[in-house]
């Protein structure tokens, strides 16, 4: 019932790697890392790799971030999602809004 | 449809966001033990998840308590969430069910508001009532072929005045 997350800085462009679950406990966590990032127009890429579950509150942030990169003219992009999370992006429609790509993070 | 033939199961713990996952643990021992699908018990995870996040983040003013029920049917599982608290529009919550629009521009996104149209989406029928405080009633049948036919629509009971 935990989340970790942990950055790295790559030539142009944040890399965030999120793991565990992504909910009403975890998400403020997730969101104070997230925004910051996003609101000083860096360029952010979310590894989600390793999350096994996210709901609303986790979908809720990624919005936030991308409203953030988007007034930035910066970059958001979702990487390595499984399965069960890419649902509820298709679910939401979410997956239309935001820049979703299959390869797996590279650490 | 007999109440009687049905297990019962209650809960009531603190509308608190650390219990939430307790309660999403809940539901995968409880839909597990139902014999249901390893997708079917993802959804209602996520779907009683979003029924409790909305009872911490809206039905109490202070503290309160949030009341989830699970009631197995040889056929089906209704999970009740339910809560003591202010009630909110329910017809306006329902006008506003829906996916994320594409063509509107990102920053007219709304971060909140997806989790009633999740909870439709993921069980096979869901039914409000907001007399006192929110109860929402949750059903996912055993059997993904034998859904009723009102599916991915709410219905809202209201008590006789």
């Amino acid at each position: 019932m935990n989340l970790s997350i942990r950055y790295e800085n790559k030539a142009d462009v944040v890399v965030l790697y999120v793991a565990g679950e992504i909910d009403a406990y975890t998400a403020p966590k997730l969101r104070e890392e997230l925004i910051p990032l996003a609101e000083k127009g860096n360029n952010v890429k979310v590894d989600l790799s390793d999350v096994q579950y996210i709901d609303s509150t986790g979908l809720g942030v990624f919005i936030g971030a991308l409203k953030a990169t988007d007034a930035n003219n910066s970059r958001l992009t979702l990487v390595g999602m499984s399965q069960r999370v890419q649902r509820l992006f298709t679910i939401t429609g979410l997956d239309e809004v935001m820049a979703i790509e299959e390869e797996e993070g590279s650490k | 449809m007999n109440q009687h033939e049905a297990d019962h199961i209650l809960m009531s713990v603190p509308a608190k966001p650390e219990y939430v996952g307790v309660i999403r643990l809940t539901v995968s021992g409880i839909a597990n033990r139902a014999g249901f699908t390893y997708d079917d018990i993802e959804d209602m995870k996520i779907a009683v998840a979003e029924a409790c996040t909305n009872v911490v983040n809206h039905a109490y003013e202070e503290s309160g308590m949030m009341n989830v029920s699970f009631l197995l049917y040889e056929n089906r599982m209704e999970i009740i969430v339910a809560d003591s608290g202010q009630s909110f529009d329910v017809a306006k919550a329902k006008d506003h069910l829906g996916p994320v629009d594409a063509s509107r521009p990102v920053g007219d996104l709304k971060e909140g508001g997806l989790g009633l149209f999740l909870i439709s989406t993921l069980m096979d029928k869901i039914e409000i009532n907001d007399e006192s405080g929110i109860v929402l009633v949750m059903t996912k049948f055993l059997h993904g072929d034998e859904v009723e036919q009102d599916v991915g629509g709410i219905q809202q009971t209201q008590p006789e005045q």
